[in-house]
């Protein structure tokens, strides 16, 4: 067997030598290993990159998987409570799979490559898990990660960018549709797929290539405002698109030690996502039973007045705070593109259903004192920022 | 078109006959599929040379039920009751051993005897009532999962002070302590030593092994017999009964896979392609084979379908068959004496020893031996004037690290027989046929993953409330209408039907609740 090296301290990824000469503020933090930025410059600028040109962001991090072998879409059945076999090769698909208890591990996205033949990405680590779960499987996943360097190109301009590229097939590739090209002698595949509820795709390839894609990318976009970008931009994106981030809204089940502190994908809004129709799949029963009996936990999006970002807030059913909190705020951020102050929150139900109004405990500080604000917010059904241009094929130019 | 029962039970071996007699005592329409010829299972007697007979697996009878003797009217016809042991010494100052009595020990060693054998029969009763139940869960709120926890404290907690603690005490422990704490003659202690770990990939210094000696104590009080006609004569009159009661038996009839239906169970394919329906299935078989080959890991959760997959079930008992011309003469025992149980454990350390090897993929050079000549009192099982020796020998790894092929089975049995020619020189002369079933015999004809006895290792992990496995404690595995009634179940293996009976009366008080 051959014995990979183990890597000591932290890795830098393919992109790296280009996102240094671009950073200026040296802020980065530890992603899965590796050195991840958190911003490059400014994380308001790099945010109006997402909205209003191409952001391009370094997502190699990201955990992957390869799935293969005669038993894969059985496999992926019963791993993910959505139907796999309604998954076509050439499509992705996002998926959240479930202990035995129907508590969410993780979600992520499962690109089927070719036949029989599959790409898993999370932003967490899952081998043991994938490894029980293929007992009796004919089956082999492959830890893949470092193998395969992947750059997010999100924004309304990201069609255009690409175009300049010469990627034959982009304009009719659909949402949630990955197609392989050439790139300089090598494959590159390209998936419409992101995190930031816009218009936007993602490209993967070989690592030896990535610096070669990466100067490629940034001279086609070059008059379409194209911009590298950290983290904390992104997370900004993915709250108005009103996306899940593993401990922000849930806790990945296998790590919790407290009952009850976990979540099934019922109570993180993900109904559409369980399709009881399908052959057993991790949590089925137990997801079956939630069903029956209702849920706990419910996922909101929250509308609230007012400018302050309730970070960290407890949620009331009234203003005056009595009868106890209902839940809590697990992400908040001032929407610029919205001008709207939102929030995803966990509350219990029943409160908490679209249109209900709750109240939002909000500390600020203003020249070091503290100050409180009940907030009025109201329970929200649609993502906050979703232009119809995310589902236009071909993409408009722009 | 294809028939529907009310249940299906796959596997006619011992408990899968208590089960479906009872279930169809209570008037379901059950049918029973055995993959062999014969019903019984493991508990078969079979025909190794010609005009030879004897049981195949299991030899000896020490737990069947009086419950299950009761409910079922059975009256099993013994050829020998209440046998002694006789734990062989080299130097012919052997040992005989009755439930409460040792003779040619010290009168210390004698009196010890006694008062051990007193506590384990006091711990071996409580242990009894509890075999006879459907164990507890751990972790529910249910209020009979609740109450039976209680009453298990309850129970314990009678034993009074003293006696509570030496159970607390003894219960995980490991044999070897208990007898060198207790006894000076090494016979005794390679004896008692020897039946804390038959049937198991145990040795006398491993944890819990005065658990598993309780566990054999608990079926009939130590008490051992030999069933008229072998084993399969229990298993014979078990099927009588129950196809009495209206259950259909079907042998040569292997099934390929239980039938799982969004969820639920919908019946049996063999292997033949007929399909059985019934919503209700219960499966005999152990429970690796049940969930990884006859349902399949996809109908089960990742959780589940781990545990069941590292459920340790190792088996390390071979069974020696000899075709005699006659008895063979041991130094020192009258030839009365081969009518009774004779054992080779010399002391504490032998049987240990004989472990060590086993540890590492590799037979015991010395191995350990539970001899019977069933013929003594039986003349069916062989020719006149002629005999059968049955033994149990351990240890004999299922993972045997050259692999089980015909040379090495072949130098395991000449290594047993040496072993025991060392006791009975002139036994050699006197075999006319001999059958050695290495656990990997057992695991292909009688259809047991790893060859083991109880189908999984009796280990605390695996007992009682986890056994066999965390989820499914209480004989219903997690796909609905699929239950276990094997061995794999509590409370465990040897011809005890308990684990027949608990399946079916769990079943039965689910059918009244629907």
């Amino acid at each position: 067997m051959k014995q990979e090296p183990v890597h000591q301290g932290r890795l830098k990824t393919p992109f790296h030598s280009r996102l240094e000469k671009l950073d200026t503020v040296n802020q980065w933090h530890e992603w899965k290993g590796y050195s991840s930025a958190n911003q490059l410059y400014c994380s308001d600028t790099e945010y109006f990159a997402i909205r209003n040109a191409t952001a391009v962001f370094d997502l190699t991090p990201m955990t992957k998987y390869r799935i293969a072998g005669p038993d894969a879409l059985d496999y992926l059945n019963r791993l993910v409570t959505r139907d796999m076999a309604k998954v076509r090769p050439g499509r992705v698909a996002y998926a959240v799979w479930c202990d035995d208890n129907g508590q969410v591990i993780d979600d992520g996205t499962i690109f089927h490559l070719r036949e029989g033949e599959y790409r898993l990405c999370s932003q967490e680590r899952h081998f043991a898990w994938l490894q029980a779960a293929a007992i009796g499987f004919d089956v082999t996943i492959t830890h893949e990660t470092e193998g395969v360097a992947a750059l997010a190109v999100q924004g309304p301009t990201s069609y255009s960018v690409l175009s300049k590229m010469n990627l034959e097939g982009l304009a009719e590739l659909k949402p949630f549709g990955l197609m392989h090209v050439d790139f300089q002698g090598t494959e590159l595949m390209v998936s419409r797929t992101g995190f930031t509820g816009d218009l936007g795709y993602e490209l993967w390839i070989d690592p030896d290539k990535a610096e070669a894609l990466w100067d490629a990318l940034f001279k086609a976009g070059e008059l379409h405002g194209i911009r590298a970008i950290g983290t904390t931009a992104l997370d900004m994106a993915r709250i108005e698109a009103g996306y899940l981030a593993a401990y922000e809204e849930f806790l990945p089940a296998d790590e919790t030690v407290r009952t009850g502190v976990s979540r099934s994908p019922l109570e993180l809004g993900l109904e559409w996502l369980v399709d009881f129709k399908k052959p057993n799949f991790n949590g089925r029963r137990a997801l079956a039973e939630e069903k029956r009996r209702g849920s706990t936990w419910r996922l909101v999006k929250l509308d609230i007045e007012g400018n302050k970002e309730a970070h960290h807030s407890y949620i009331f059913s009234n203003a005056k705070a009595s009868g106890g909190n209902i839940g809590f705020v697990t992400s908040a951020v001032w929407s610029p593109v919205c001008k709207q102050n939102i929030a995803l929150g966990t509350v219990k139900t029943p409160h908490g259903k679209p249109g209900d109004t709750v109240w939002v405990e909000i500390y600020y500080q203003r020249e070091m004192h503290w100050n409180r604000k009940m907030a009025k917010a109201t329970v929200v059904d649609k993502p906050f920022w979703f232009p119809p241009r995310r589902g236009a094929t071909p993409p408009g130019p722009f | 078109m294809t028939d529907r029962y009310d249940a299906i039970v796959v596997g006619a071996g011992h408990n899968g006959l208590v089960c479906s007699a009872l279930l169809a005592k209570a008037g379901m329409n059950v049918l029973v599929l055995e993959a062999n010829a014969q019903v019984g299972g493991a508990a078969v007697t079979r025909e190794f040379a010609e005009g030879f007979s004897t049981s195949a697996c299991a030899h000896l009878l020490y737990q069947l039920q009086p419950e299950v003797r009761k409910e079922l009217k059975l009256s099993p016809q013994l050829a020998t009751e209440d046998m002694s042991t006789i734990a062989l010494a080299e130097n012919g100052q052997h040992l005989r051993i009755t439930a409460d009595s040792v003779d040619g020990v010290s009168d210390e060693d004698a009196e010890q005897y006694r008062r051990f054998r007193k506590r384990m029969t006091r711990f071996a009763d409580l242990l009894r009532t509890y075999l006879n139940k459907r164990p507890p869960r751990l972790g529910t709120k249910n209020f009979k999962d609740m109450l039976m926890l209680a009453q298990l404290g309850f129970d314990i907690r009678r034993l009074g002070r003293e006696e509570m603690q030496e159970f607390l005490r003894l219960i995980g422990m490991n044999m070897h302590d208990e007898v060198t704490e207790r006894f000076d003659s090494p016979l005794l202690k390679g004896a008692i030593s020897l039946d804390s770990v038959l049937g198991t990939h145990l040795g006398p210094r491993s944890p819990n092994t005065i658990m598993t000696y309780l566990y054999r104590q608990a079926g009939d009080h130590g008490r051992v017999a030999v069933p008229r006609g072998g084993m399969g004569s229990v298993s014979e009159e078990l099927a009588h009964a129950a196809r009495g009661a209206g259950a259909t038996i079907r042998t040569g009839m292997p099934v390929k896979r239980i039938v799982i239906d969004n969820g639920r169970v919908t019946g049996v394919e063999t292997e033949g392609g007929e399909v059985f329906s019934s919503y209700t299935v219960i499966s005999n078989a152990d429970p690796k084979r049940t969930i990884m080959k006859l349902v399949g890991a996809k109908h089960v959760e990742t959780g589940f379908g781990r545990r069941i997959h590292h459920l340790r079930a190792r088996g390390n008992a071979a069974k020696l068959h000899l075709a005699l011309d006659g008895l063979p003469s041991i130094e020192g025992l009258d030839k009365k004496d081969l009518g009774e149980r004779i054992v080779i454990a010399g002391d504490e350390h032998y049987v240990e020893r004989a472990f060590n090897p086993a540890k590492y993929g590799e037979c015991s050079s010395e191995p350990v031996v539970e001899m019977t000549f069933p013929s003594f009192r039986d003349e069916s099982l062989a020719p006149t004037g002629k005999h059968v020796m049955s033994a149990v020998v351990q240890y004999a790894p299922y993972n045997l690290k050259v692999g089980w092929d015909d040379a090495a089975r072949e130098a395991f049995k000449q290594t047993v027989i040496k072993t025991i020619a060392k006791y009975a020189p002139d036994i050699e002369q006197r075999i006319s046929a001999s059958e050695l079933l290495t656990p990997a015999d057992i695991e292909r004809e009688f259809h047991i993953t790893g060859g083991h006895w109880h189908h999984a290792e009796l280990t605390l992990d695996q007992f009682l409330f986890v056994r066999p496995v965390n989820g499914a404690a209480q004989y219903a595995l997690p796909v609905e209408g699929l239950f276990l009634c094997g061995a794999g179940a509590h409370p465990g293996g040897g011809v005890s039907g308990a684990a027949g009976r608990n399946a079916a009366r769990t079943i039965l008080r689910r059918e009244k609740a629907a």
